[in-house]
C-alpha cells in the first residue's frame, strides 16, 4: 500500500517513465485531476462543486462521485490541482489533491465487476430454475416433471460452472495445502447436489436439488460481493490517502537550476531544494540555508528545531521558514521513515493471532457438517443397503446445513456498519477491525497531531500592551512561520492594527526583524533576541529596549478531541496519553482534557513497549496516533486509528483511518462496533436455529427440495434483515 | 401441455433479455456512484435540457 513501492505511474508523472529528467510540466494535453472531497454529502453539494469547477477557466468537465467523495476533472494542461483547491475552499468544501495514478486500481475495478457478473448469472439461473421447481412442487408429475428437471439441469450446469468458480478455486487452494475452509463444504454440497440430482433425473426420480444448488451459489455470491465492496471502498479510500502524499521533489542540476522529479528517482548525493512548508523527501545533511524544522510527525515534539548547514535531517520533517538545500544520504527504502518498518513488523506479529468470529464459526462448523453428512450416509446405507437413498439423504443434509446464512452473517453486518461509519468519516481498512474495536477497554492517544491539530494557538495575548502587540503583529505578518501565523490570527481577532514597521525582513531560522521609530525590533527565537529558551513553545519580541516579551503558544486542540475523550471515559474506558513531547506540554494538555495517566518524552520503542505491557495485563488497547513515532505502537495495539493527516507509514499500520478533522466519531465507532459484533453473533444464532430445525428432518430422510429451499431462503433473508437494522 | 413447448423458451428468452440488460449496466459503469445517482435525480439543474 505504500506509494514508494509502486513504480511511477504514467498518469501521475508522465515524464518519469520515459525520461526521468523531463520536468513535470510536460504533461499530456488533457490533464486529469482527481480531488478528494471529504465534506460533500448531498445533492446540493454535487451541484455546487460541479458548477464551481466548471466555472473555473481552463476546466472542461468536472464530475463528482458522491459514493467515493471524489471529483474527477478534465482540464487544460496548465491547470493544476492547487489552482482548483482554493476555488472549492471558497465554496466551503475541504479538498485535497489526489494522484490519479494511484487511483487507477479502483477505477478499473475488474474483480468487482467479475463478481457482479457471476452474481447476476446465478440470480438469473436460480430464478428460472426456481419457477420450474415451483411447478414440480405443486404437482407436476411423470413426463412433465422429468422435462422440467432436464431443463433445470440444462440451465444449472453451465450457470454453476460459471458462477461458482470463486468457490471452486478457494476450496482447491485450501485442499491442496491440506486445510479446510468454509468453501470446502460449500463446493462439496454443490457438487454432491448436482450429481445426485442428475442421477435422480436420469432415473425419473421425484427429488432434484438443482434449485437449491443455484440458490446456494446465489446467496453465497451475494455475501462475497458485499464483502468485496466494503473492502473495495476502504481500499480505494486508503489508496486515495496514499495518493495525497508528496511524490515529487526539487532536484538541483549541475548548472544550478531546479527540476521537479519523482521522489523515487532521487539518488544518494543528489542536492535537493526544500521550500518553506515542504516535507523532506530524503535523509540528508543541509548544505545551504537556515531554517527551522518541525519534527512533530517523527518525534512528537512541538517546538521547532533550528537548522543550519551541516545539520542532519530525516525524511518526513517539515521545513518551516527558509529554503534549504539538502544533500541526500539515504533515499527511498533506506530513509529513517522506512527503517521504522522493522519495528512495525515485530509489533504486528502479535496481532495476526486474532481469529475472527467467522473463522471460529467455520472451524467448528466445517468438520461438523462433513461428519454429520457422512454419518447419515453410512447410517442409511447400512439400514437400507440402497446407495441411491443414502446418497440422496447425504446430499440433503449437506445442502440444508450449507453455510448460506453463515456466509452472509458477517459480510452483511460489516457492510452495514462500515457504511454507517464511512458516512461519519471513518474508514475501516481491516476486515476484522470492527470485531477488535468492540473489545477495546483502554484507549491510548498520541498528543501532537492527534489530540492537537498541529497548529499553534497564542495563549497570553492579554499580558501584552497594545503597543507591543501592534509591533508584534506588524512583524508576524511578514512571515509564514506557523507561530507568526497564529500570532497574526489572534491579534487580528482581538482588533489590533499593525504598527508602522519599516525595513521588514525575515531571517530564516531566527525570526523577523524591522525598524520601528528608529529602533530595531525583532520577533523570533530566544537566543536571537537575547532571552533564555524555556521548555514551552514561545516567540520573543524585542522592542530595542528593556526585557524581551514572551508570546506563549500551545497546540490548538483538534475539533472533537475533548468530546471524544469525555465520551470514552464516560463509557468506562481507560484513557491514556503517551507523547514524545516535553513533560510540561503533555501535562498541560492532559489536565485540559481530564486525562489522569500520561507519559511524556516517550521514544517510539517506549510507546510500543507500553502498549505491549498493557496487552500483557489483559487490556485490549485502542491506539490513536499519527506520527512516525507512533507507528510501532499502532501496529502493536489490538486495534488502531490514525487521522488522515498522518504519515503514510502510520496509516498503513492502522486499521481505521479518520477522514475528517474531527475526533468525535471515535467513541461512536466503538459503540457501532459493539453493536455490529452483537449482530454477527445474533446472525450465527439465527443460522444455527434454522439448522437445528431442518437438520433432523434431513437426517431422518424427510427433507424435500421444498423444505431445503424454504430453510435456506428464509434464514438468509432473516440474517440480512437483522444486519440492516444497524444502518 | 403443448403450450409448454413454446412458453418455456419464451420465458427463458425474456429472462435472458433481463440478464443481458443487467450485464450492460454493469459494463457501462452505472453502479459506480449509487449514492450520487440517487441524489442527482433530485437536482432541477438540467430539467429543461440535457447537460451539454
Amino acid at each position: 500500500m505504500t506509494a514508494e513501492l509502486r513504480p511511477p505511474s504514467a498518469a501521475a508523472c508522465p515524464g518519469c517513465l520515459a525520461a526521468p529528467v523531463k520536468p513535470i510540466e510536460e504533461a499530456p494535453k488533457d490533464a486529469r485531476i482527481a480531488l478528494s472531497l471529504p465534506g460533500i454529502h448531498c445533492q446540493a453539494c454535487i451541484s455546487t462543486v460541479e458548477r464551481e469547477l466548471a466555472a473555473t477557466p481552463g476546466v472542461q468537465t468536472a464530475r463528482v462521485n458522491l459514493t467515493l467523495k471524489r471529483a474527477m476533472i478534465e482540464a487544460d494542461p496548465d491547470i493544476r490541482a492547487v489552482d482548483l483547491i482554493p476555488v472549492l475552499q471558497r465554496a466551503g468544501y475541504e479538498a485535497h489533491e489526489l494522484d490519479p495514478g494511484a487511483l487507477q486500481a479502483t477505477q478499473t475495478d475488474r474483480a468487482g465487476r467479475d463478481l457482479l457478473m457471476r452474481l447476476a448469472v446465478a440470480g438469473f439461473a436460480s430464478m428460472n430454475v426456481m419457477l420450474l421447481s415451483v411447478s414440480v412442487w405443486s404437482g407436476a408429475s411423470d413426463a412433465t416433471r422429468d422435462m422440467f428437471h432436464w431443463i433445470s439441469a440444462a440451465i444449472t450446469l453451465p450457470a454453476i460452472a460459471f458462477s461458482a468458480q470463486p468457490f471452486f478455486r478457494n476450496a482447491w487452494a485450501a485442499l491442496s495445502v491440506g486445510r479446510l475452509n468454509m468453501d470446502v463444504p460449500i463446493v462439496l454440497a454443490i457438487v454432491l447436489a448436482l450429481v445426485t440430482s442428475l442421477w435422480e433425473t436420469s432415473l425419473s426420480g421425484a427429488h432434484a436439488y438443482f434449485d437449491a444448488a443455484l440458490t446456494l451459489t446465489f446467496f453465497l455470491l451475494a455475501g462475497r460481493y458485499l464483502d468485496y465492496r466494503t473492502r473495495a471502498v476502504a481500499r480505494s479510500a486508503a489508496e486515495e490517502l496514499t495518493a495525497l502524499e508528496v511524490p515529487r521533489a526539487l532536484r538541483l542540476t549541475a548548472d544550478g537550476t531546479e527540476e521537479e522529479v519523482s521522489v523515487s528517482a532521487l539518488k544518494i548525493g543528489d542536492l535537493i531544494r526544500v521550500r518553506p512548508g515542504g516535507r523532506m523527501p530524503v535523509d540528508g545533511e543541509i548544505t545551504e540555508g537556515r531554517s527551522e524544522l518541525d519534527r512533530s510527525l517523527l518525534t512528537g515534539e512541538t517546538v521547532p528545531v533550528y537548522a543550519e548547514p551541516g545539520f542532519g535531517v530525516s525524511a518526513g520533517e517539515v521545513n518551516l521558514t527558509g529554503p534549504l538545500t539538502v544533500r541526500a544520504s539515504a533515499v527511498g527504502e533506506d530513509t529513517s521513515l522506512h527503517r521504522i518498518a522493522d519495528l512495525v513488523a515485530i509489533a504486528e506479529s502479535g496481532r495476526s493471532r486474532y481469529t475472527s468470529l467467522a473463522d471460529k464459526a467455520a472451524r467448528l462448523y466445517a468438520p461438523g457438517v462433513h461428519i454429520l453428512s457422512a454419518l447419515s450416509f453410512a447410517g442409511w446405507f447400512l439400514y437400507t443397503w440402497d446407495l441411491r437413498t443414502a446418497l440422496n439423504i447425504a446430499a440433503a443434509v449437506l445442502i440444508i446445513t450449507c453455510p448460506c446464512a453463515l456466509g452472509l452473517a458477517v459480510p452483511a453486518v460489516t457492510t452495514a456498519a462500515s457504511g454507517r461509519l464511512f458516512r461519519k468519516g471513518m474508514l475501516i481498512k481491516h476486515a476484522t477491525a470492527l470485531e477488535r474495536l468492540s473489545q477495546v477497554d483502554t484507549v491510548v492517544f498520541d498528543k501532537t497531531g492527534t489530540l492537537t491539530a498541529g497548529t499553534p494557538e497564542l495563549t497570553n495575548l492579554g499580558d501584552h500592551t497594545s503597543a507591543d502587540l501592534e509591533i508584534a503583529l506588524a512583524l508576524a505578518e511578514g512571515s509564514s512561520h506557523p507561530l507568526s501565523v497564529a500570532l497574526t490570527r489572534a491579534a487580528r481577532e482581538a482588533g489590533i492594527t499593525p504598527a508602522k514597521v519599516s525595513d521588514l525582513s525575515e531571517v530564516p531560522g531566527f525570526g523577523t526583524q524591522g525598524v520601528w521609530r528608529g529602533r530595531q525590533v525583532r520577533l523570533g527565537r530566544a537566543a536571537w533576541v537575547g532571552a533564555t529558551q524555556g521548555v514551552r513553545t514561545v516567540a520573543w519580541l524585542s522592542v530595542g529596549e528593556g526585557e524581551p516579551h514572551p508570546f506563549y503558544f500551545s497546540d490548538a486542540l483538534r475539533p472533537g478531541a475533548a468530546e471524544a475523550v469525555a465520551a470514552l471515559q464516560k463509557s468506562g474506558k481507560e484513557v491514556l496519553l503517551i507523547s514524545g513531547d516535553t513533560a510540561g506540554a503533555v501535562e498541560a494538555l492532559a489536565q485540559r482534557l481530564g486525562i489522569v495517566k500520561w507519559v511524556a518524552e516517550a521514544l517510539p520503542q517506549d510507546k510500543a513497549a507500553r502498549i505491549a505491557t498493557l496487552t500483557d495485563e489483559g487490556k485490549k488497547v485502542l491506539m490513536v496516533g499519527d506520527g512516525l513515532n507512533d507507528t510501532a505502537a499502532l501496529a502493536a495495539a489490538h486495534v488502531s486509528i490514525s487521522p488522515a493527516s498522518a504519515l503514510d507509514a502510520a496509516r498503513v499500520a492502522s486499521d481505521i483511518v479518520l477522514l475528517g478533522q474531527d475526533l468525535s466519531p471515535i467513541p461512536d465507532a466503538c459503540d457501532t462496533a459493539v453493536k455490529a459484533t452483537r449482530r454477527i453473533r445474533e446472525n450465527f444464532r439465527i443460522a444455527t436455529v434454522y439448522n437445528l430445525i431442518a437438520v433432523p428432518l434431513a437426517v431422518a430422510g424427510l427433507a424435500t427440495p421444498l423444505i431445503a429451499a424454504l430453510a435456506m431462503s428464509s434464514s438468509s433473508i432473516t440474517v440480512s434483515l437483522n444486519a440492516l437494522r444497524l444502518r | 401441455m403443448q403450450v409448454l413447448s413454446y412458453l418455456i423458451p419464451i420465458s427463458l428468452a425474456l429472462g435472458g433479455v433481463g440478464l443481458l440488460a443487467f450485464l450492460y449496466t454493469v459494463r457501462s459503469g452505472q453502479y459506480d456512484d449509487p449514492e450520487g445517482d440517487s441524489r442527482r435525480i433530485l437536482s432541477d439543474e438540467w430539467d429543461d435540457h440535457p447537460k451539454p
